[in-house]
């Protein structure tokens, strides 16, 4: 490529706008001088012929980044228009519950995959052009505005200076250029000198802060993919009902968690006079807290294989809406519960032939959870459970089934075997007993069997969580923040001086706050003589106003 | 302590409106000048000193809410809304030192007295936290979050001010249609402010029997007289008398109700304001805001948005996502209320990105600030009543 030479006899790469050495535009654009990287020319500007110069150049291109924003900024809002496919109700077919709930608009939403749009392909291929074009600008332009910030010269030519947005100038002989300096320097600017010139430059550091957060966002977003990898997240539900202890998924079976008590406890509208009223608004009583009071326990070391597992007690925590059990990296929250689940029915006999005090020793527990099948007793009775539903019902086949482990809807199919029979060779009397439900299955019974008792439990759903990606994303999302705070609450000033034929020039440049930069040009310049200087652009849009106002005139 | 707190806000709203009316003053009255000939117009010092004097004692309110409710006030819209409209107050206290201009004044202080004033139309007593919303993440996300959107929404105020400034009223355009639209959004808040009050001390209420939406019978109170009323519906109160139109059974008819009467006293307002004017009601303002300098506006604007970018997205996101992992396992789940905050903090990043170039100074840029504040109280209002997820609290 050609090298641009100025009239100082600097060789500039192509494409240079502003003169590296002296500062002089190289091309003739405006009245203002662009400012932008300094003038400096960027690879983006500087190369078009392969396929990867092209790339590169789009997605260097700050339009092209804010059109990739634009676009995931609509599609996303797309997304909130009808619930997404995770936030309808549990055991609601998708296909058929858009078009029930929303119609016609439901159903194309649910036709286009609005309903699962954040994990679509052409959304996580938006976020990937998001990071692609992040990397890229930022390489495009970190490299040439850290040589021009480098090595910036203080003396400058006057067609810069006269470019420049705040400038002004005046007799030379007047001014107290030291006053000028300390001025400077109580200002805390960083002030140069060269030949009588003077850059004086503050908050340089500032102009780092688009590339730090960049920087972090990229990091952001690659901890947010690798959450797609195996065996960096794991999310888990464990049910757990009051007394027992379960084993913590993705631990190896190593770490138990034991639920001693589950408690919901509720707003009282009586003692809470403050939140009378508010409570007293509410249809149904307003929840206060919901607890799981938890043990955490580590299978120990010790034992030897085959031998029964001894759990040793870690730690105690209640574990509650915001304040989970937290160890290794893994957490447990509270996130659902079941108060009251059947755990235990306790049954005895009757009968109307039977003499009462012959029954009275029989009675047998049954454990929904684990039930025992056979139960003997001294005087000769035998029952045995033929077979047990937790959560009963009829199969489209009239078969009975049960439909999982809980015991929602338990059906048990008793045997009883009065003391004369044989359960080898006869059969007994058979029935099915429920929740409100005693239904003999064969003829000639002569004992009916009663429901005594039933034990309830409070069951807590706790999830398990595990992220690895989390640090990442802690790092990516504080670098970030640093980055914005370093470009958002720091400005990169700079105030230029120049002595030429005995005028003296008087030029500033702020990347933004532009308020600022002219109170501190207005501080130094009192009692110091230093040239009033003007804002080229303010003038410049009066201009244009007056030109528009005049043209108004004229066709009046 | 709870009715000091609620006394405070008032006297806070009567110094907003103080402030308002010693900027309009500092603006007008420039040609007081005292015996010696000097400015003496000290209207623009008195409007500061009242904005300040509001600020502490909205402070005081929700410093003596706090104490009287045992949690940071920001649980609910009325909570919440009133301290965006505080943080609002509290941007402006910053920044006006600064620019000293008291023209921004004049176009802040009526947007935060309507925002409390919109925020107390809600129910306004007590309420009791529910267990996700018990932890200290309430204040440090929801205050953050506020003070970045208060900061927000004075590049609003400074782009409405920008967009007065410059528009040519002269001829209809697209732009005088837009600032007018503006106008009467405002005005029409102005107007559901008011009506509320007004049926509200009149202690207005109609209940009617109607047919819901999955064909039973059920009632519901009106606090405005129907326009429209709800599907077969039958007033069985005393008060009220029976709506003209009904609504079908799928609408929420108190609300389209309520909607109607704010637009129908909005229009009321504008169109009074506009045949008084004879002319836009922007318009009408312009004159006020001849001697701004529209550059320094839109440095304001844009600064402001600079300053509370960063803000709004520590507490809109980067403290959301904190709070999020501990109450509901997840960092992020695209909930309707997140996203649209992500929505927000894209569209802010768009700006700042487009003010890199100079084609998008000025007045498209005071329109971007328009439309950023539009959808911040879209995220306040609308996510929060009408789409329903995590966050519908209120
Ligand atoms: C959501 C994603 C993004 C965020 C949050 C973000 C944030 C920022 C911020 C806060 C600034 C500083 C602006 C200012 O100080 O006025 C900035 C500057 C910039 N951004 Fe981004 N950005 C994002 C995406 C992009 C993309 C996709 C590109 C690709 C073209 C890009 C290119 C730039 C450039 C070229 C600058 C100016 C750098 C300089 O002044 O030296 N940004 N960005």
């Amino acid at each position: 490529m050609n090298k641009e030479t100025c009239e100082c006899g600097h060789k500039n790469p192509y494409g240079t706008y502003l003169c590296e050495s002296c500062g002089k535009p190289l091309k003739e654009d405006g009245r203002l001088a662009n400012m932008r990287y300094e003038g400096v020319a960027r690879r983006s500007q500087t190369y078009s012929r392969s396929v990867i110069d092209k790339i590169w150049n789009f997605f260097s291109s700050v339009k092209v980044g804010i059109w990739i924003i634009v676009l995931i900024l609509l599609t996303s809002s797309i997304g909130t228009l009808f619930p997404q496919e995770m936030y309808i109700p549990p055991g609601e077919d998708p296909a058929l519950y858009y078009a029930q709930e929303y119609g016609i608009l439901g159903q194309l939403y649910y036709d286009l995959g609005f309903h699962n749009l954040y994990s679509s392909w052409w959304y996580m291929l938006l976020i990937a052009a998001l990071g692609i074009s992040l990397v890229i600008a930022s390489l495009d332009r970190f490299v040439p505005l850290y040589r021009a910030l480098k090595k910036q010269r203080v003396t400058r030519h006057a067609a810069f200076m006269k470019k420049q947005r705040v400038y002004g100038e005046g007799i030379s002989s007047n001014a107290d250029l030291e006053g000028v300096k300390d001025k400077l320097k109580s200002k805390r600017y960083k002030v140069r000198e060269e030949n009588g010139n003077l850059l004086a430059e503050k908050g340089r550091f500032a102009r780092w802060g688009p590339y730090v957060n960049h920087i972090g966002l990229i990091i952001f977003l690659i901890g947010g993919m690798l959450r797609f990898f195996p065996g960096m997240y794991l999310d888990d539900y464990v049910w757990i009902r009051e007394g027992e202890t379960e084993v913590i998924s993705g631990t190896d079976g190593e770490y138990f968690v034991e639920n001693n008590e589950f408690l919901v406890e509720l707003y009282d509208e009586q003692d809470e006079d403050i939140f009378q009223e508010a409570l007293m608004r509410e249809d149904a009583p307003v929840v206060s807290n919901y607890q799981t009071n938890a043990s955490l326990y580590k299978r120990s070391e010790g034992g030897s294989i085959g031998s029964e597992t001894e759990l040793e007690h870690i730690k105690d925590h209640d574990i509650r809406v915001n304040e989970p059990l937290t160890f290794e990296g893994i957490s447990l929250y509270q996130v659902d519960y079941k108060i009251n689940e059947l755990s235990n029915f306790t049954f005895t006999l009757e009968s109307e032939t039977v003499e009462e005090e012959q029954l009275e020793e029989v009675v047998f527990n049954v454990d929904l959870n684990d039930p025992q099948m056979h139960y003997d007793f001294d005087n000769g009775y035998q029952v045995e459970i033929i077979e047990y539903f937790p959560n009963f019902y009829v199969s489209d086949d009239g078969e009975p089934m049960t439909m999982n482990r809980v015991p929602d809807n338990p059906r048990i199919i008793f045997e009883v075997f009065p003391p004369d029979t044989d359960p080898e060779t006869e059969t007994g009397e058979i029935s099915m007993i429920g929740v409100q439900v005693n239904e003999a299955l064969n003829e000639g019974h002569e004992h009916r069997i009663s429901m005594q008792d039933v034990e309830l439990v409070d069951v807590t759903g706790l999830t398990v969580r595990r992220d690895h990606t989390l640090p990442i994303i802690i790092v990516g999302g504080s670098i970030f923040m640093v980055g914005l705070i370093q470009g958002s609450y720091w400005h990169h000033r700079r105030i230029w001086i120049q002595q030429k034929d005995g005028r003296l020039l008087v030029a500033g440049h702020a990347n933004k706050n532009w308020h600022a930069l002219k109170n501190d040009i207005a501080f130094i310049s009192e009692g110091t003589n230093l040239p009033e200087v003007h804002d080229q652009l303010d003038e410049e849009e009066k201009i244009e106003e007056d030109k528009s106002k005049m043209n108004e005139g004229g066709s009046r | 302590m709870f009715e000091l707190s609620s006394t405070l806000l008032f006297v806070a709203f009567g110094l907003y409106m103080a402030a308002t009316i010693f900027f309009a003053v500092s603006i007008t009255g420039k040609k007081f000048k005292n015996r010696r000939g000097l400015e003496a117009n000290k209207s623009g010092l008195f409007g500061y000193i009242s904005a300040v004097a509001g600020l502490i004692s909205a402070l005081a309110y929700f410093v003596a809410r706090w104490l009287a409710v045992g949690y940071a006030p920001v649980s609910n819209m009325f909570e919440y809304t009133t301290a965006l409209g505080i943080a609002m107050s509290l941007a402006f206290v910053i920044i006006y030192p600064i620019y000293k201009n008291n023209y921004l004044g004049l176009f802040t202080m009526p947007v935060v007295m309507l925002i409390i004033a919109y925020a107390s139309m809600f129910p306004v007593e007590a309420q009791p936290l529910i267990p996700a919303l018990q932890s200290n993440w309430l204040f440090i996300h929801v205050i953050t979050t506020a003070i970045g959107q208060g900061i927000l929404a004075i590049g609003f105020a400074a782009g409405v001010l920008y967009l007065v400034r410059m528009i040519d009223f002269t001829k209809a355009s697209k732009k005088v249609k837009g600032i007018e639209f503006i106008m009467f959004t405002l005005l029409a808040t102005v107007a559901y402010v008011m009506i509320g009050i007004g049926f509200g001390a009149a202690d207005y209420t109609a209940t009617f029997e109607y047919v819901n939406e999955f064909g039973e019978t059920a009632e519901i109170d009106y606090v405005l007289p129907p326009i429209v009323g709800p599907n077969e519906g039958e007033l069985v109160s005393e008060q009220g008398f029976n709506p003209v139109i009904s609504m079908p059974e799928f609408i929420r008819s108190d609300d389209v109700n309520t909607v109607l009467w704010s637009v129908l006293g909005g229009l009321l307002l504008y169109g009074g304001l506009r045949f008084g004017f004879r002319k836009p009601v922007a318009g009408a303002l312009q004159p006020l805001v001849r001697n701004v300098n529209p550059q320094t506006v839109d440095e304001i604007s844009y600064r402001a948005i600079a300053i509370g970018f960063p803000v709004f997205t520590l507490g809109g996101l980067i403290f959301a996502m904190i709070w999020a992992q501990i109450a509901w396992t997840r960092f992020w789940g695209w909930d309707p209320k997140e996203v649209w905050a992500l929505i927000t903090f894209l569209f802010y990043a768009a700006y700042l990105h487009l003010r890199l170039s100079r084609g998008w100074h000025g007045e498209k840029s005071a329109w971007l600030c328009v439309i950023g504040f539009a959808l911040i109280m879209f995220n306040l209002i609308f996510v929060n009543l009408i789409i329903a997820g995590l966050h519908s609290y209120a």
